[in-house]
Parts: structure tokens; sequence; C-alpha cells
């Protein structure tokens, strides 16, 4: 399933500037997977050492979160986004 | 999902509700008066709505000047830090005379200036878990403007506890994010985000860089969903998170949910007071971040002595083409991203003194190298605005 994952502007550093990405993939989980081995600096911004979702990356299919879904095993289909909004401040860490 | 605003009412003061606009008033605002979403009706509930701004900066300053301009009765201004030249960037209710004032002040002239029907009280202090609660408590809607996580999170349970809206925006770079917290059918800051970024992951502004239009278009939304929560109309950004892109301008939405196991707003809460936020998010004491890391450091005195006694010193550059276009110590530019794949640039048989802007990224930049078996690197302390401050006053300061 094609679908395109967007990345975040705190993110864009770590994969080339990229703002968007096209992955191949039928779960959310590979999804992810797909874009930190196009963008290995990614899989440390995105994950912990043990491989979960950092708590502060929210992942959206479309408009909905993935947590009130089925998680990383939430199916995609093509022409599906995936949205990976971390959260922002602004201003001052 | 469309959410249809419950309209907020002030909690009775000693001072009695406005019930009459006067005659200039009615001119003042009748713009307002002749919609009839609006109409008198609407101007007095702006009139007797108290709404505390937390943070007069980027997003303060669109936020403050709209308030005002509507007639919201009583704004309340929090801020501890003063106005900043590199402020004026973005945050435009300062003029040039502001530098060096403290911002809530300068604010509070600026915004008597546009309106001076209405009360604009200021709290110089840094809002903290010792104050917020008492703080808030006499005010119907709480604008969240601040800049860092501790203050978010603290923001956003002290609202959670006194059952207050929180109108949520925050910036980076070209995006925005803006949302309703604190309905009591919606959804809190924790319920997005359980946790914190560990300190240093998100850049700042001062490390990051922000468009200046950017806060005053997310500031601005700030203002209008807090009218809108005033007037009782129109659908609210609760349960909705607004994602403004600037660079392709355009605007997404993201559905919010309440969690109903979120410890702070959950249905069995968990957190029933305020707590240590700076803990909570990791980061020690107040001032300003240093680096992260410790690493051996040169000052840029002791740098200077070395190089004019002839020490064979490879300067190492770790910031990004453009900053170097601003100013630079003639360094090898290596961007700290890209060191890992440029490791073999450096001989590490040589003397290396690594430098960015401020001394962070290069303190990153040298425990990098040493744990890449480098034994012959130090990290120029303070970075080249440091050179600027105690070497060469000639390096522009960015």
């Amino acid at each position: 399933m094609s679908v395109k994952v967007i990345i975040p502007t705190p993110l864009r550093v770590y994969a080339g500037k990229a703002d968007s990405t096209e992955v191949s993939a039928k779960t959310v989980g590979e999804a992810l997977g797909q874009l930190t081995v196009k963008f290995g600096d990614l899989r440390k911004h995105l994950f912990t050492e043990d491989g979960k979702l950092r708590s502060f990356v929210n992942v959206y299919v479309n408009d909905e979160d993935i947590r009130y879904l089925s998680k990383e095993n939430t199916p995609t289909k093509d022409g599906d986004t995936i949205s990976i909004i971390p959260s922002i401040a602004g201003g001052f860490v | 999902m469309s959410t249809k605003v419950q309209p907020i009412t002030s909690p009775p003061s000693s001072t009695g509700k406005a019930t009459t606009l006067t005659n200039e008033e009615i001119l003042r605002y009748s713009r307002h008066l002749i919609m009839p979403e609006v109409g008198m009706e609407g101007q007095l509930k702006l009139k007797n709505a108290k709404v505390l701004l937390i943070g007069t900066g980027g997003l303060g300053a669109p936020l403050g000047l709209y308030l005002a301009a509507a007639g919201v009765g009583h704004l309340g201004l929090v801020d501890f830090d003063v106005v900043d030249f590199t402020n004026l960037q973005r945050q435009v209710t300062f003029g040039s005379d502001d530098v060096g004032k403290p911002k809530a002040a300068a604010a509070q002239s600026r915004l008597s200036n546009l309106n001076p029907d209405i009360e604009i009280e200021t709290f110089e202090t840094k809002l903290t878990s010792e104050n917020a609660l008492e703080l808030f408590k006499n005010f119907d809607i709480i604008v969240d403007g601040t800049d860092n996580f501790p203050t978010r999170y603290l923001v956003n349970d002290a609202c959670i506890l006194l059952g207050k809206p929180n109108v949520y925006g925050s910036i980076f770079r070209f995006e925005g994010q803006v949302t309703v917290f604190g309905m009591s059918d919606g959804p809190c800051y924790r319920c997005l985000y359980p946790e914190p970024p560990p300190p240093g992951l998100v850049p700042s502004c001062a490390e990051g860089g922000v468009l200046g239009v950017l806060p005053g278009i997310v500031g601005s939304i700030q203002a209008m969903e807090t009218i809108k929560l005033i007037l009782g109309t129109g659908e609210s950004l609760k349960g909705r998170l607004l994602l403004f892109d600037a660079l392709a301008m355009k605007f997404r939405e993201l559905k919010l949910r309440k969690n109903h196991s979120c410890p702070m707003c959950g249905d069995h809460p968990t957190i029933t007071k305020l707590i240590d936020y700076y803990e909570f998010c990791g980061v020690r004491g107040e001032e300003a971040p240093g680096p992260d890391v410790q690493v051996p450091e040169i000052s840029p005195r002791d740098l200077k002595s070395r190089l004019d006694r002839g020490d064979d010193l490879f300067i190492l550059d770790v910031r990004e083409p453009h900053e170097f276009q601003i100013c630079n110590l003639n360094g090898h530019l290596i961007p700290l991203g890209e060191l890992p794949r440029r490791v073999h640039e450096l001989d590490s048989s040589r003397e290396i003194v690594a430098h960015c802007r401020s001394g962070k990224r290069s303190a990153e930049a040298v425990d990098f190298l040493r744990k890449a078996g480098f034994r012959k690197i130090l990290n120029l302390k303070g970075g080249i605005l440091a050179w600027s401050d105690e070497v060469d006053p000639s390096v522009p300061k960015y």
C-alpha cells in the first residue's frame, strides 16, 4: 500500500530536509520502519533503544491518532497519510 | 467532529458585572455591535471577561493586541522577562525604546494606549507551581503563549485542577499548532503528550529560528478562539489540533481525543496537585540550558593566546553553511548532523578545537568524537558568541 509519511519540521534535518516521503507498507509500524530504513538518523528521534515509539511523538493516520486505533498495527491503505507530530513548545527549551 | 461552544461565565466578582456600555464604548466597538453574532450582549460578555495571558512574547503580542482591541474587560499579563533586541523581529507589541524594559510593563503600556477602557494587570513573575493556582483562579480563560515545556505542563495542570479552559498555541520555525484544552469533556495537554521530550532534543527559537510573522498568525488564531469562547459562538478547537504549515500555506486538522486514562483529566486522575515541572522535563535549574554533555573546553581567550603563539590547532566549525556566511573563524565546516559521515575529514593526530554558535552543538561534536577515539579535542566554551564578546567584537553576533 503506497502511503505518504509527513515529516515534521524539527525532524526534517535528520531526513535530508525532506518534508514527506512515500513508503510501501500495510501497517503504521511497517511504514515507520521503512522510514527509518530510508533515513537512519531519524530512528533515535522516533524510537527508544528498545524499539518503542517515543512518548512525545504522536502518530496519526489521516486525522486519527494511532493510540485510539490499533497503534503500530493500524492498517494502512493506498493514499493514506501518516503524520508524525512531535511536541513543540516554541522559543526556549 | 464539530463542537458547539459552551459560553464561559465569569465567576462572581466583588465589583459585579457590567451591564451597560458607555456611548464611547458603543462607538469604539461599533463594528462588533452591528454583527448579530456579537451585538450588545456579546460585547458585554467581552467586557466582563477576564483573560490571563501567559507570556507576552511572540504569541503574546498578537494575543494582547487583539484581545485589548476587542474589549476584553480584564487582561492579565504574566512575564518575568525583559525586552531583548532580538525580540523585535516578532514581538510586535514592543518598540525599539522598550529594549531592556520588563516585557509585561512594556506590553501593558502599548495595550493601554490601544484601549484605555480595559483593566490590564501585570505579573512580572515567573509562573511556578507555588503561584500558578493563586494567579489563575481569578481569571476565566488562560491563554498559553509560553516557550518551554515545563511551563506548558504547569499551565495545563493548573487549568485542569481549576476547571479553566486553556487556549494553547505553539510554534517552531514555519509550523504552528493551536487547540483548546481544559474543557470538561475535552482533552488536556497530557492527553496529547503524556511526557515531554528530553531537553536538547527539540531546538528552541534561538537555535532553530522562527519566521517572525508565524507567531503573529498562530497568536491571532488563539485570540480568535478566546473571543469565540467568551461569546459562545462558532465551533471551538476543542478536540481538534489545528496544524499550520506556513511554507506550504496549508492548514490541517487532527482529532484530539480525551484520554479517559489520562492521569490529569481522565476518569480516575492520579495527579491532584502541581508537581516540579523542571524535574518532570529533566531540566536542571532555571538558567539558560548549558551543554548537556561535559567535555574538555577551551576559553576564547586561551584559544586566541594559543593561536597567536603559533600552536598548530585545527578549528572545526559544526554550524550550518548559512551561519558560516554570517561570520566564521576560518574553521573547517562540517555541520553537526553530517559529522558521523564526514569524520574521515578529520586528522585525529592533530589538536582540534570544535566550535558552534554558543558552545552547545560543538559540545555534542566533541563528545561524539571522543567516543570515536579522538583524544586531542576541545570545545570552544561559549562558541563564536563568546569569541565576539571576549576576543574580537568585530565578529557579529546573531
